[in-house]
C-alpha cells in the first residue's frame, strides 16, 4: 500500500499519545509504542493538519545533517508501519 | 532479581464476576466471587492510581460483565484521570445509549465488544442468553463516536463455520481491529472442552481464510488470530511471561499473575486491600514463583526458545500435566505432549455433530449473587 504525499495523517480512533515515567508513548488498543527522537517528531505531527510531504520537509530541516532522501524514506517506512498497525487515518 | 525487574505494563481489572451471559467457555474460575465481596469504588480508584505510578500503561476493565457495576462510569473516569489507557471489555448487554454516551464522556479509549457467533441461534445457544440482536444495536450506536473499537469473536467448533458471516459483521461495523480468539481451555472452557475443540480441518480453513482477510483488510482493520494452542507446535508466551508484564485483580482484590492462576495449588495471593500494587509486583510469592527461569525443568531449562515463550502456560501445565512447573504440554518437545494428542485424536476420530447438541450438553456458567 503506497502513501499519498498530499494526504494528512491523523491518529486513528482509540490511539493517542501518553506519557509514563518521562517516556512518551503511542497508546493503541491492546498495545503501546515507545516514542523517541524521530518517531516522536513524526507522531506529534500526525494531527490531520500536516500532509505527509510537510512532515518530510519539517524533519529534513530538523535533521539537516542526515541525507534528505534517507530521512524521507525512513518517514514513509514508519508511517506505513503505523498504518499497518491501524494507528493512522489518512485524510485527503 | 528486583533490580532487573521490569514494570508491569497492563492491569486487568476484573471488576465483578456477575454477568448476564452464561458463556460455555467463560474464562472466569468455576468458583465465582459474589457481589458482597467486590471491591468498592474507592479501593479500585486507589488501585488504578498505584498502577499508573508503578508504570502501567493500560487498564482493561473486564469481568464478568463490567457494566454490571453501577459505578462503571466513575471507574472509567478515575482510570483515565490517573493517565491510564482505558479499555472496556464487554458483552454490551446491559448498555443503553445514555450509558454509552456517559462512558465516552468519562474518557473511555477503547470499546471491546464480544460476539459469540455471527448467527442469532448460535450466539444465544453459546451465551445461554438472548444477546445477539442487542450487540448489533450497540454496534450501530458506536458509529457516532470516535473511540477505538475491537470486535472479539471467540472461536470453537460450534461457530468456526460462520467465519465468513463474522467477517461481514466486522467490515460493516467500522471497527479498527478484530480478534478471532480460539477458546483457551481454562475455567468453564476446560469443563466443556470436548464440545468446543475444533477439528484439524476446521482449523486449516480458519487459518487460510484469516490469512486472506488480513491482506484484504490491511490498513483498514487489524486482524488478530489467537490459535488453539492444543494444535500448536510451540506454546504461547502466556501473559508475556509470568510476572513480567501483566497483573490481574479479581473482584475481591486478589492480585494474580494470570486469570487462571488459582488452579495452581499452594500459590498464595496478596490482596490489594492490604498491600500496594508495587509491593505485590515486587515481592508477592505468587508473582515470584514462576518469574524468570529458575523454576524451569528440562526440556525448557536448556531450550533456545525459553526467552520467547517462557515455557508456555503454567496453568495449562497444571491442568493437563498435573505439574505447574512442567513444560506446557502443548509444546511438541514436552514429555506430556501425548496427553494433548490423545485429546485431539478423540476429536478427529468421532467429531460429534454439534448442531444436534442441546442445552443440556453444555455446562453453562451461572450468574453469582
Amino acid at each position: 500500500m503506497s502513501l499519498d504525499l498530499n494526504s494528512r495523517p491523523r491518529l486513528a480512533p482509540g490511539c493517542r499519545m501518553g506519557e509514563n515515567n518521562n517516556q512518551r508513548v503511542l497508546l493503541m488498543p491492546e498495545r503501546a509504542l515507545r516514542l523517541n527522537g524521530p518517531s516522536l517528531e513524526i507522531v506529534s505531527r500526525c494531527d490531520g493538519k500536516h500532509s505527509v510531504s510537510q512532515i518530510i520537509g519539517e524533519l529534513q530541516l530538523l535533521y539537516s545533517k542526515a541525507e534528505p532522501h534517507r530521512v524521507a524514506q525512513d518517514i514513509l517506512g514508519y508511517l506505513a508501519l503505523l498504518q499497518k498497525e491501524r494507528a493512522l487515518d489518512f485524510e485527503m | 532479581m528486583i533490580t532487573s525487574l521490569q514494570n508491569p505494563l497492563a492491569l486487568v481489572a476484573e471488576l465483578t464476576h456477575r454477568c448476564p451471559l452464561h458463556c460455555v467457555y467463560c474464562s472466569n474460575p468455576l468458583e465465582l466471587q459474589s457481589r458482597s465481596t467486590e471491591l468498592s469504588t474507592e479501593v479500585w480508584s486507589r488501585v488504578f492510581k498505584e498502577a499508573a505510578a508503578a508504570g502501567v500503561l493500560q487498564a482493561d476493565l473486564t469481568g464478568g460483565e463490567p457494566l454490571a457495576r453501577p459505578d462503571i462510569v466513575d471507574l472509567v473516569r478515575h482510570t483515565r484521570a490517573v493517565g491510564l489507557y482505558v479499555s472496556l471489555i464487554t458483552s454490551g448487554l446491559p448498555l443503553d445509549q445514555a450509558k454509552l454516551d456517559a462512558l465516552v464522556q468519562a474518557g473511555l479509549d477503547h470499546f471491546q465488544l464480544s460476539f459469540q457467533g455471527a448467527r442469532e441461534e448460535t450466539s444465544n445457544d453459546i451465551s445461554g442468553t438472548k444477546s445477539h440482536q442487542h450487540k448489533l444495536r450497540v454496534l450501530e450506536w458506536l458509529k457516532r463516536y470516535r473511540i477505538g473499537l475491537t470486535l472479539n469473536f471467540v472461536i470453537h467448533r460450534r461457530n468456526i463455520d460462520e467465519l465468513e458471516e463474522m467477517l461481514t459483521i466486522v467490515e460493516e461495523s467500522g471497527a479498527g481491529c478484530v480478534e478471532f480468539a480460539s477458546v483457551q481451555y481454562y475455567g468453564w472452557a476446560f469443563a466443556n472442552r470436548e464440545n468446543l475443540l475444533p477439528t484439524r480441518e476446521q482449523l486449516d480453513y480458519c487459518v487460510e481464510r484469516l490469512h486472506r482477510a488480513e491482506k484484504e483488510l490491511q490498513g483498514k482493520i487489524r486482524v488478530v488470530f489467537v490459535v488453539p494452542d492444543y494444535y500448536a507446535k510451540f506454546p504461547k508466551p502466556c501473559v508475556g511471561g509470568w510476572g513480567r508484564k501483566l497483573m490481574l485483580i479479581t473482584p475481591k482484590g486478589d492480585a494474580l499473575p494470570c486469570h487462571a492462576a488459582p488452579v495452581i495449588p499452594g500459590l498464595k495471593f496478596e490482596n490489594v486491600k492490604n498491600r500496594s500494587l508495587r509491593e505485590i509486583w515486587e515481592r508477592s510469592e505468587a508473582f515470584q514463583k514462576f518469574r524468570g527461569e529458575d523454576w524451569m525443568q528440562e526440556p525448557c531449562k536448556s531450550c533456545d526458545r525459553r526467552e520467547q515463550d517462557f515455557g508456555g502456560c503454567r496453568c495449562q501445565a497444571m491442568l493437563v500435566a498435573g505439574d505447574a512447573a512442567a513444560t506446557d504440554p502443548v509444546c511438541s518437545l514436552a514429555p506430556q505432549r501425548p496427553k494433548v494428542d490423545a485429546i485431539l485424536a478423540k476429536i478427529s476420530g468421532a467429531p460429534p455433530d454439534l448442531r444436534q447438541l442441546t442445552r443440556s450438553d453444555w455446562r453453562y456458567r451461572p450468574n453469582p449473587w
